[in-house]
């Protein structure tokens, strides 16, 4: 389902949740509400469902708009949460209430309940209670019963936030690989950047109500439109005099610019580590190393600035107070009317002189 | 220990004293003149309708007040078309009949609706008595009834919150197909204890119904007014007869209680 969203607004008393929300779905993809909690990504997607009626702004499916049309009528799927399963029935009895509801024949709920039961790896479950399952496979119930009437969009609000970490990682390759074989139109909400960035197709960044940017993961990474998309994603550390920075004297050209450098974005080592680009790099002092489980996070100072940055286990071992080469290969640089990505000057004249 | 054993010994007397011998005295009462005593007691035609009204009252007054319980516990919590403050007067409200003496809600209903009233002095023109009459009984036993169902209801329904009937509504279902199918059973045990307590209430009622009632016999008096009567009459063994066909019903109704709280148990 081709989804739209103009102007969209709701405030709850004087709270304003959404903003001026714009943005537009292709039919088929998987799109993340990515932003930190009471930002207002919930809200948008109780609006799309018809569980809250937007102040103002048009929702239109399929060029027609439908925020007069109550949820019921919607054709959406929506998984909930905290799942919201129907206590009181089983497994299969929860799956076959939507059908039951829209006056399907018997034979033809069996035959659906049974397909989406082998679907989602519930087979010999159908009889369970919910209090009788752990908490995946509650998740797939719910998965199961938002899609058994065959809805042509599904909403998933936070659908990954009450399972545990390691059976979260493999329930979320196994939604992403469903949703690719239905080719359903898909909308999930959730604050979990790691989450947004391997399972969606775009990332739409909502912060205070506000659509902060919207793009692949790929792009919203590259290339953050504000200071607060690029701060969230990913880890980072804000330099207010990045000017001072060997390669970034340009910084200075307008008042009041800071930088965002990202850990990725800088590489140390001891001299003989660099070999080209040592004319960039300028000296620092690591102050302190933390072990991050598959790589060392190093803290170093240069020039009283702090940077982050990581090193991989199979370099030699730094350690703190030790004198180290820094390369920092681009800042994010933003001041209060402008922001852009700047590259490291003296590197990129490097490049030009080899070519 | 000795202390402990005190004060258990202690509990086990006052449970004694305050609810075992009452009830065994009753039954004593009863039966003082053997079981003829007793049936005379209670095939009297004025004891006989007497607990037909306490009957009639009863049912009404549970069937009324369950339905509308029901609703308001609805509104109260799930609405958000009534403002929050509104809903926190309401809810308010809805405990005065368990702060106000019954006798002062009897009292209230016949000075709203008595003959001397212009509402009731232009029923009474219509030919209906409200006051001195059955419904005006009904009218105050709903009146000191009305919270029970509510308060064993709303905590059930706040506690379960709304996603499950909002999850029936994506998946196509109104709201009538959405109480049935998800709501009803998810507040079935609290409706059926509200229910027990509110038909216990309405047996045992006095004060609210002899204010209004008039306690004329054969005609307003209810079970627990005759027994009023027959004690002021000092006929005590019809007296202990009625009494104790309404606690019997009582116990009853408290054993099937405490029997659906172990059900309620169940989901």
């Amino acid at each position: 389902m081709h989804v739209e969203v103009r102007g969209l607004h709701k405030s709850f008393g004087s709270f304003q949740a959404v903003k001026d929300v714009n943005f537009s779905v292709e039919k088929g993809q998987l799109i993340g509400l990515l932003g930190p909690s009471g930002g207002g990504k919930t809200s948008i997607l109780r609006m799309l469902a018809g569980l809250e009626t937007p102040d103002s702004g048009d929702i239109v499916f399929h060029g027609q708009r439908v925020n007069e049309l109550p949820p019921q009528e919607r054709g959406i799927g929506f998984v909930f949460q905290n799942y919201a399963l129907f206590k009181h029935m089983t497994v299969s009895e929860n799956i076959a209430f939507g059908l039951e509801v829209k006056k399907w024949n018997k034979a033809k709920i069996k035959e659906r309940v049974a397909h989406l039961t082998e679907l989602t790896g519930l087979k010999g479950f159908e009889s369970r209670y919910p209090h009788q399952l752990s908490g995946g496979q509650r998740q797939r119930v719910a998965f199961a019963r938002a899609l058994a009437p065959e809805p042509q969009l599904l909403l998933l609000d936070e659908p990954f936030a009450a399972i545990d970490a390691k059976i979260r990682h493999e329930l979320r390759s196994w939604l992403r690989e469903m949703i690719d074989r239905l080719g359903i139109t898909s909308i999930f909400v959730t604050h979990d950047q790691d989450e947004a960035i391997e399972v969606a197709d775009e990332i739409m960044i909502i912060n205070k109500g506000n659509l902060e940017q919207k793009g692949s993961p790929w792009e919203i990474y590259k290339d953050p439109k504000t200071p607060f998309v690029a701060g969230f994603i990913g880890e980072s550390r804000i330099v207010d005099n990045v000017a001072s920075l060997r390669g970034f004297g340009d910084a200075a050209a307008s008042a009041g610019t800071r930088g965002l450098i990202r850990p990725e974005y800088i590489e140390i080592g001891r001299r003989e580590e660099f070999t080209q680009l040592l004319s960039a790099t300028e000296a620092g002092r690591v102050s302190h190393i933390h072990f991050r489980g598959s790589e060392w996070l190093v803290e170093v100072e240069v020039g009283g600035i702090k940077l982050v940055t990581y090193r991989s286990l199979e370099k030699e071992v730094l350690h703190p107070g030790d004198e180290v080469q820094v390369l920092v290969h681009r800042a994010y640089l933003f001041n209060d009317s402008d922001s852009w990505v700047m590259e490291n000057k003296l590197k990129a004249d490097q490049n030009f002189v080899y070519i | 220990m000795t202390i402990r054993r005190l004060w258990i010994g202690l509990t086990v007397l006052i449970f004694a004293v305050l609810l075992v011998v009452p009830l065994l005295r009753i039954v004593q009462g009863a039966f003082d003149e053997g079981w003829g005593g007793f049936s005379a007691g209670i095939s009297r035609p004025e004891a006989q309708h007497a607990l037909l009204m306490t009957g009639i009252i009863a049912v009404s007054v549970t069937a009324i007040n369950t339905i509308f319980g029901v609703m308001l516990s609805l509104y109260l919590v799930r609405a958000n078309w009534l403002g929050k403050r509104l809903k926190a007067v309401m809810n308010g409200i809805v405990d005065l009949p368990f702060a106000v003496s019954p006798v002062i809600g009897g009292l209230m209903i016949v000075l709203l609706l008595g003959p001397d009233s212009a509402v009731g002095a232009l029923l009474g023109r219509a030919g209906v008595d409200i006051v001195y009459a059955l419904p005006g009984m009904i009218l105050a036993t709903l009146f000191v009834t009305f919270p029970i169902v509510i308060r064993e209801v709303m905590p059930v329904l706040q506690e379960v919150g709304s996603q499950q009937e909002e999850a029936a509504h994506m998946m196509g279902a109104y709201a009538w197909t959405t109480f049935w199918r998800v709501t009803w059973p998810l507040i079935r045990w609290s409706v059926v204890y509200g229910v027990i307590l509110t038909v216990a209430r309405c047996l045992g009622e006095f004060g609210a119904v002899l204010v209004v009632s008039g306690n004329i016999i054969n005609k307003t008096q209810t079970a627990t007014t005759l027994v009023y009567q027959d004690v002021e009459n000092f006929d005590l063994t019809a007296a202990n007869a009625v009494a104790l066909v309404l606690a019997s019903a009582s116990v009853l109704l408290l054993l099937i209680m405490e029997w659906s709280k172990s059900r309620r148990e169940v989901h």
